[in-house]
């Protein structure tokens, strides 16, 4: 038996101040991510919710269609319980900017800010939104503890390729930024002494050869003007992955009852074990709604069949076959999850039923959120 | 090119396309990208390496021939390190550049490269010469990319190329001309995967406009995931505005010789009234995508899921729908 996932006990938890939703592209993490942190104020927490690229309307439902970067309040959120919900949605080039503005003199930072390399890396980098997202989260955290003006914050992952780029695209960044390849760059900057290793000259040959001479040059100025900065780059990146430690964070896994989504949900909940990253559970969003009669599908499908022979446009026989599509969706998703619990058997688990509408106001959130915290 | 949102189906419909592609006497080359092995899984073989294999044969025609698919899993380092071997003569340094980090730095970090190389792997299939030098290199009819999704498909072919605005000079810049050359002439066709759901839709559109503007070719809409087409219209709308007659439904089952009482027929009814709003939903994103004015393909949601039989099922269904002619 698969334990459950307790929704409403983890939000109602005081010790729990972050929520991250990890999953591979497209299982709806941003709506649960919202509906969790809707969720969680009108059970009187004091909630934002970052996320990453939410759909068009739902943007407008929760008010975060302008990118500034910083938390509004969202309308219509019910009171009674003594919660706030404040909303955001991630600009990461503006992040990047900012860190390098906090963490740079005025002049260094403009040189920087004015670098082509710099400009392409902070706004296409496949790992920059990941790095800027754990950024966001660090400072909010930071914020909230300083002031008090949020007990809970829920984190959206960027819709990576992969589930595990969220965890590893910080590390690649800031390992790149203190590694070999960037001391090379600096040596020129740091004095001709230094020049004249046979490595260096291969190196810069073939950089030469490859990349050109004025983009190399590009990387070079970057990369001595940013100098100064590793440092606090990777203690500000070793700091966020500690924090993601932290007992007050909860991993949630979201994950479609598909095998590439449920695959990828079952690396993550490894990759989060091995790193001692802590598991809430895995939300599994979309599930196809049990039928409530035990009709079987093959039972469907003959009687369908008698009917078809007779009467083609019979109600009927459509609702038959129907109802055998929906047992078959229900016995292959549910053979899917299987699987994953074979492998998985300790990962508390909740089944969200697909709703009928597409979700786009706050009364769908509500509703994704009740269907999350009702597990039968 | 197949590009597509996180969760349409992006790949099944890539692989269905090779499939219907390789008619009789043409090999067909299917080529992803992601580092996924999702070829490898749909087509239930090994995880492939960075070398053309032949995975399968082409969905058959009336008198039971095909061609041939073959696959390839191109990962951004293997195809630094090749393309280093084929035009430069780096000697020692090509070791040292892994050494340092270079081959990390250009594979990940630097902007755009990662894409260049990615999609100069798939030049370099289609730009192969017949009868070339290399006789055990196999020449292609046709290339499919499983590309990345939508949201970064413009970024991925160079159409805001950040690559471009650094290199502006030297091999890797002459290197994206060639392959943009390639993209933006007719003999590309991108072609965009969505399900009938607001989000998608949107992002097709968005994807369409995008890919417009950047002079690439726009090939079709492959609207995938249908859901099953069950209920006449007549049927729906009865469902929908609730005046179903119970009774009717009844004594259609009795003589279907199903055990029937009040509550089976209200579950019924209940199902089929979920199925109604969906549909109408559809509906309504089928009218969007129509409006794009472009060449658009359907294909089901197969409820048992997607294996070999199912993909040359949908192959098929392209083909017959005129997605290959």
């Amino acid at each position: 038996m698969t334990p459950v996932l307790d929704i409403d006990a983890l939000l109602d938890d005081r010790g729990t101040e972050i929520i991250v939703c990890c999953g591979s592209g497209g299982v709806g993490k941003t709506t649960t991510s919202a509906a969790l942190a809707l969720r969680a104020a009108e059970r009187g927490r004091k909630v934002v919710v970052l996320t990453i690229d939410p759909a068009r309307r739902l943007a407008q439902a929760m008010g975060i269609e302008q990118l500034d970067n910083t938390p509004r309040p969202v309308a219509g959120v019910d009171p009674a319980g003594g919660g706030t919900l404040d909303a955001m949605m991630l600009d990461m080039k503006r992040t990047f900017d900012e860190v390098v503005e906090s963490q740079a003199s005025p002049e260094k930072a403009k040189q920087i800010l004015e670098n082509p390399f710099y400009v392409a890396l902070s706004s296409s980098f496949a790992g920059t939104q990941e790095y800027m997202a754990m950024e966001k989260l660090g400072q909010l955290h930071r914020e909230a503890q300083a002031d008090g003006t949020y007990d809970l914050i829920v984190v959206d992952t960027p819709p990576s390729r992969s589930a595990l780029d969220f965890l590893d695209a910080p590390e690649r960044l800031s390992s790149f930024l203190d590694g070999r390849l960037i001391r090379l760059l600096i040596a020129p900057a740091r004095g001709p002494a230094r020049l004249m290793t046979a490595g260096f000259s291969l190196i810069t040959g073939a950089l030469t050869k490859i990349l050109g001479g004025p983009m190399l040059r590009d990387v070079q100025t970057f990369v001595a003007a940013l100098d100064t900065l590793f440092g606090s780059f990777r203690q500000r990146a070793d700091k966020t992955f500690a924090l993601l430690q932290a007992n007050g964070t909860a991993f949630v896994v979201v994950a479609a009852p598909e095998p590439d989504a449920l695959r990828e949900a079952a690396y993550f909940v490894d990759r989060l074990t091995d790193d001692d990253m802590p598991l809430a559970g895995l939300v599994v969003n979309r599930a196809a709604p049990a039928p409530r009669t035990d009709l079987s599908a093959e039972e469907a499908i003959t009687a369908a069949e008698r009917l078809r022979s007779g009467d083609s446009s019979s109600l009927a026989a459509g609702l038959l076959r129907l109802h055998a599509d929906r047992v078959r969706m229900v016995e292959r998703e549910q053979h899917l999850r299987e699987r994953f619990v074979a492998s998985h058997p300790q990962v508390p688990t909740a089944v969200v039923p697909a709703m009928a509408s597409d979700v786009h106001d706050l009364a769908g959130l509500r509703a994704i959120g009740e269907a999350m915290a009702a597990q039968d | 090119m197949v590009t597509g949102k996180g969760g349409t189906g992006k790949s099944t419909v890539a692989a269905a396309l090779a499939l219907a592609l390789a008619t009789v006497g043409r090999n067909v080359l299917l080529c992803e990208v992601e580092g996924r092995q999702g070829i490898a899984r749909m087509f239930d073989v090994d995880s492939l390496p960075y070398e053309e294999r032949r995975i399968a044969k082409g969905a058959p025609d009336g008198a039971g021939r095909a061609g041939q698919v073959h696959a390839l899993h191109i990962d951004p380092e293997s195809a630094l390190l090749e393309y280093l071997a084929m035009y430069y003569k780096l000697g020692r340094a090509g070791k040292a550049l892994d050494r340092f980090g270079v081959i990390d730095f250009a594979t990940t970090v630097a902007p755009g490269v990662r894409d260049v190389l990615l999609t100069g792997k798939v030049y370099e299939a289609v730009q192969r010469p017949r009868g070339g030098r290399n006789k055990s290199q196999i020449t292609y009819d046709a290339v499919v990319l499983d590309a990345p999704p939508t949201g970064r498909i413009g970024q991925f072919l160079g159409v805001n190329s950040e690559l471009a605005g650094l290199a502006k000079v030297g091999p890797i810049k002459n290197q994206a001309d060639n392959i943009m050359g390639l993209l933006r002439s007719p003999r590309t066709a991108v072609h965009l995967v969505t399900i009938l759901e607001e989000m998608p839709v949107q992002e097709t559109s968005d994807g369409i406009a995008e890919l417009r503007a950047a002079g690439l070719p726009v090939g079709g809409v492959v609207v995938n995931l249908v859901r099953p087409q069950d209920l006449s219209a007549a049927s729906l709308a009865q469902v929908r505005d609730d005046v179903v007659d119970p009774t009717a439904i009844i004594s259609d089952l009795k003589r279907a010789k199903v055990d029937v009482d009040a509550a089976l027929v209200a579950s019924l009814v209940d199902q089929a009234r979920d199925h109604a709003v969906r549909r109408q939903l559809e509906d309504e994103q089928r009218a969007l995508v129509a409006a794009e004015d472009l060449p658009t393909y359907e294909l089901p949601r197969l409820a048992g899921g997607i294996d070999r039989g199912a993909l040359l099922e949908l192959a098929q269904l392209l083909r017959a729908q005129g997605m290959t002619s």
